[in-house]
């Protein structure tokens, strides 16, 4: 029992007498809304107290940052060590404009970096493929062969600052570019430190930057997880992500319970693939967050989170490793919470967002700039976004004690109710037959599909308000200064590509990718034949056209 | 006895997969009485257009968040020219910046709605602009 | 050039037009197909039927390519469920047949079934036509799939694949639902899952308890497995595809086709006469306001609909 028996007493008693002058005070003055939920859709009520958390176990349920279930945090110093990493996401135009994006960042005080890939580079398409037509350097940097990649990299101390990629299909390809990259520059593999994104369940679930089937997916991740155990051990061989689950409309508890039922996929995987053992490789394992409008739902998301991860490592997969315990995860704020409309509002939503993933302990955080609903971030804007983190780590105090929300009866109870419902989430999948199963029936992405609709006609009826669009808008036009890409960007890369196809050593590169295609059909691991064939200026293409060959292309299905 | 439907085809174009805005569209669609023709991700301009003369849609509407409907948007109009169906209205969304809204109105593109945009002004749009031929 | 010959030279805009005005039914349309009857009846037909999710698309998708390999042209016509709230529908068969959208010999058409029972749309019958006339070699007709009573598909096509897939649960409702004994072929979908053994002793042991004369067709079961697998998969669907030709041998020689088509011919005489005096009858009646009163009176128990009928029946057949 939480409270003592008196306390517990006086709550009823007091409630009670509580709930009475509500009900005589809405006679006088109604409530403004019919009913009150989170932007989840997730309903609250007036008034929390201790009966709505009195059965908590102290130890078991909450207990001290450091310790199991890691509830409060997995750090026992929280952010005095060392802050949340500032790692913002950036990437546009060709290899060179991103980097200089990225010393002007450094500079700034970011302290990781981020990377955003054009849509070829993370269809893997090469950027003169007919399917690339418009898309290059638009969303991204576009990359096709090695040297793009040193291009990227130019003067970047990678045995000093991490990098992570957003890059899921052709994940194996950049982590081995990235690689390639380290012994070029004379960095042993196992000084370099990043993250690539490699969460390709997702992709069928929300993002669709998909290539191959799911099956031969989930065996490449597997490959990475090998690879960098052995390797590269300080990178973070998949960022397990509910951010785009959660932008293509689900909602929180879809985003935790999909996201986690992820992570469970790839360690049965691993562990059934390749023989490991859980602790060799889950204290690699990151997970990628979204940062919503709804303030303590998205707390008390995080805090769930980590104690959910903590159960299912240890207890579903018996590992011993208090840091294969850990859930660990970047937190991004919710680009789909932006607006078009009087868009320096966004400013206020990026850092509400930011905070409560601070407040939830996040160990690493992207901030996105006022513009990103109507281009690719401007120089100005992102440098408001990341002075948004400096100024809530170093002016608010937020940061001065670890998990200050913990015992408020609202915060325990919302967490305790997102992780139960959460849970039913994940029970239901395990019956299905595993995430795959459950993809294949469409079940995660028909139950998105649905709180998009819901959510976009609450916005239609009212119900759920953003300010600019559907309450207090306004007919001025925005004046903000937009970036542009010019289509020049694309005609120079694709002249670099084919450039490089002319003087590469043809021969040399037919056989490596010779070499990554026997190792596909044999069910060996990829990595290093993949490091050879960048090695050899293979493009991003020629190697994911042997991924299409032996295992497939998925399409979408479509379902609705 | 006649019962004419309006028919509309809600279509990706290029390799963005961000489809919440289009599935969201397609289901609207439905609700307001319409029959959709569902893409999925990922296509391009010629097989959007070969599905919306194969389908005999009043419409088209293409959706594109990454900034490439520069060139895919004006092209699934010229196509639809060159097949002799400029009759097939096409319409645009997305993150689209209004700086581009010119040259896409003059490239054929009847009406663009952005990220705010109420779904029942797209129908309605829909329904004052689309007259099913007699 | 008239629609009726831009049609039968396979103009794809003209006859997904016709379509289109079938479904609407506009009067015009009517005389088109009169016009369009002569040339009609030399195609295949295959109907596809199964539960949501059983993989009728995806079998079709790759039916196409195996037939494009034998040079035959193919028509689709994809039959999706009409919303009875708003009279919308979301048609999503096609996604899974995109790659062969720019094949000139392909053509795709999706229908919404607008409130007809049994899997498929009213305007199925003259949409077939209207291909046929196109010249299309085959024509595969893909049902809803919600699985009930979905039985129309026997009075429009020659051949009918019934897919059945493993671990759905509703392999016995599917029995149950009359569906097995509509099946010429059977397609094990998703055959590398576990329980598609086990479905398949079903299916054997349902059509073995079955009577079955000496040169009766016993339908053959194909086991599709992972689309992904890739050779494997166009291996079963090549199979597939030769199960469908040994049927049509089997209905021709059998004499079995002649039996199919007159069947197929009553059926549309039947719903034309519908079209003709029943529909048209009832729209009067309607009209008038006659048909509610006639209502009120049975209701009252002063009139039974069955002598009512026949004074109907007598007053408007004499016009």
């Amino acid at each position: 029992m939480y409270f003592t028996k008196e306390t517990q007493e006086a709550s009823l008693r007091l409630t009670e007498k509580w709930d009475k002058d509500v009900q005589k005070a809405v006679q006088e003055t109604a409530d403004q809304k019919v009913r009150y939920s989170t932007v989840s859709d997730l309903e609250i009520k007036r008034l929390y107290t201790p009966e709505d958390i009195k059965d908590t176990n102290f130890t078991e349920d909450i207990s001290v940052p450091g310790e199991y279930p890691y509830l409060r945090g997995n750090q026992a110093t929280g952010y005095r060590g060392r802050y949340w990493t500032f790692r913002m996401f950036s990437g546009m135009g060709s290899a060179q404009d991103t980097n200089e994006r990225w010393h002007m960042l450094l500079k700034q005080g970011q302290t990781g970096l981020s990377t955003a890939f054009d849509y070829p580079t993370l269809m893997g398409y090469d950027s003169d493929s007919p399917k690339s037509l418009g898309e290059v350097g638009k969303c991204g940097v576009a990359i096709d062969t090695l040297e793009d990649f040193l291009a990227l990299m130019k003067d970047i101390p990678i045995d000093q600052v991490t990098t992570s990629m957003t890059i899921n299909p052709p994940a194996t390809i950049l982590f081995a570019m990235y690689c390639a990259a380290a012994d070029i520059k004379g960095v042993p593999l196992n000084k370099i430190g990043g993250t690539i994104q490699n969460d390709l369940l997702k992709e069928f679930i929300a993002q669709k930057t998909f290539m191959c089937p799911p099956e031969p997916s989930v065996k490449l991740i597997s490959d990475t997880v090998e690879f960098g155990t052995k390797y590269v051990p300080r990178w973070n061989t998949i960022s397990i992500s509910g951010y785009h689950i959660r932008e293509a409309g689900s909602t929180a508890i879809q985003e935790l319970a999909f996201t986690l039922r992820d992570g469970i996929e790839y360690v049965e995987d691993v562990v059934r693939r390749k023989g490991m053992n859980v602790d060799d490789f889950a204290p690699r394992l990151s997970f990628f967050f979204n940062s919503h409008i709804d303030f303590f739902e998205e707390i008390c998301k995080m805090r769930a989170a980590r104690r959910m991860w903590a159960k299912i490592i240890k207890e579903r997969f018996g590992a011993k490793n208090p840091r294969s315990w850990w859930l660990r995860f970047h937190t991004q704020t919710a680009g789909c919470s932006l607006t078009a409309q009087q868009p320096y509002n966004n400013v206020v939503r990026t850092t509400t967002e930011a905070l409560a993933a601070i407040l939830g302990g996040t160990q690493s955080l992207h901030t996105n700039s006022l513009d990103e609903v109507l281009c690719l971030p401007s120089e100005h804007a992102v440098e408001i976004a990341l002075r948004t983190q400096q100024i809530l780590a170093e002016e608010t105090g937020v940061a001065n004690t670890i998990d200050p929300l913990a015992g408020s009866y609202f915060i325990e109870s919302l967490t305790n109710e997102i992780e139960e419902k959460a849970w039913e989430y994940i029970h239901k999948i395990d019956e299905m037959g595993g995430m795959i199963a459950a993809i294949e029936k469409g079940f995660p992405q028909m139950e998105i599909a649905e709180a998009a609709y819901r959510f976009q006609r609450q916005l239609d009826a009212g119900e759920k308000i953003m300010v600019g669009v559907n309450k207090y808008a306004t007919d001025a036009k925005h004046t903000i200064p937009l970036v542009d890409i010019d289509e020049k960007v694309g005609e120079e890369q694709i002249k670099r590509l084919q450039d490089v196809r002319r003087r590469r050593d043809n021969r040399a590169t037919g056989q490596s990718l010779n070499d990554i295609k026997n190792a596909c059909k044999k069910g060996e691991n990829v990595m290093p034949h993949c490091i050879a064939a960048v090695k050899n200026l293979a493009t991003l293409q020629e190697i994911c056209d042997v991924y299409r060959e032996v295992y497939g292309e998925y399409r979408d299905p479509g379902l609705y | 006895m006649t019962d004419r439907k309006i028919r509309v085809m809600v279509a990706k174009p290029g390799l963005d997969g961000h489809d919440r805005g289009a599935r969201i569209l397609a289901r609207c669609f439905r609700d307001a009485g319409f029959e959709v023709i569902y893409t999925g991700c990922h296509q391009t301009p010629e097989q959007i257009v070969a599905a919306a003369i194969q389908e005999d849609v009043d419409l088209v509407g293409l959706s594109c968040l990454s900034g490439a409907h520069r060139a895919l948007f004006p092209r699934v109009v010229e196509l639809l020219r060159e097949k002799d169906a400029a009759d097939i209205t096409v319409i645009g969304g997305g993150i689209i910046p209004e700086q581009d809204f010119d040259a896409l109105y003059k490239a054929g593109i009847k009406a663009i709605f952005t990220p705010g945009a109420a779904l029942d002004s797209i129908v309605e749009w829909i329904r004052t602009n689309i007259k099913p031929r007699a | 050039m008239e629609t009726v010959k831009k049609i039968c030279k396979g103009d794809v805009r003209s006859a997904s037009r016709l379509i289109r005005d079938i479904e609407d039914k506009i009067p015009s349309a009517k005389s088109q197909i009169k016009k369009l009857y002569p040339y009609t009846g030399k195609s295949f037909i295959i109907g596809i039927t199964g539960s949501p999710g059983a993989g009728k698309s995806t079998i079709t998708d790759a039916l196409i390519t195996e037939l494009r390999k034998r040079n035959k042209t193919v028509g689709v016509l994809a039959v999706d469920p009409t919303s009875p709230f708003s009279g919308g529908a979301i048609l999503g068969d096609r996604i899974r047949m995109l790659r062969h959208a720019e094949d000139q010999d392909v053509f795709v058409r999706s229908l919404a079934t607008r409130g007809a029972l049994g899997g498929l749309s009213h305007a199925v019958g003259e949409a077939i036509h209207v291909m046929e006339a196109m010249g299309k070699n085959i024509i595969i007709v893909e049902t809803v799939g919600i699985g009930q009573q979905e039985i129309d598909i026997i009075n429009h096509a020659h051949s009918v694949i019934v897919v059945l897939v493993p671990g759905m649960g509703d392999e016995v409702q599917t029995m149950k639902a009359g569906i097995m004994e509509i099946a010429d072929v059977f397609a094990i979908n998703k055959a590398d899952r576990t329980g598609a053994k086990q479905l398949q002793t079903e299916v054997m042991s349902m059509l073995n308890s079955a009577p079955i004369l000496p040169d009766d067709w016993r339908p053959p079961i194909v086991m599709v497995g992972n689309v992904y697998e890739t050779k494997a998969f166009a291996k079963s669907i090549e199979e597939l595809v030769k199960n469908l030709e040994a049927h049509y041998l089997y209905l021709k020689s059998s004499g079995r086709m002649a039996e199919r088509i007159n069947r197929k011919i009553i059926v549309e005489i039947n719903d034309a006469l519908r079209a003709n005096i029943l529909e048209p009858i009832v729209h009067s009646l309607e009209e008038s306001g006659e048909l509610r009163s006639l209502a009120q009176k049975i209701k009252s128990r002063k009139a039974d609909p069955y002598s009512a009928a026949e004074e109907i029946a007598r007053r408007f057949l004499k016009q």
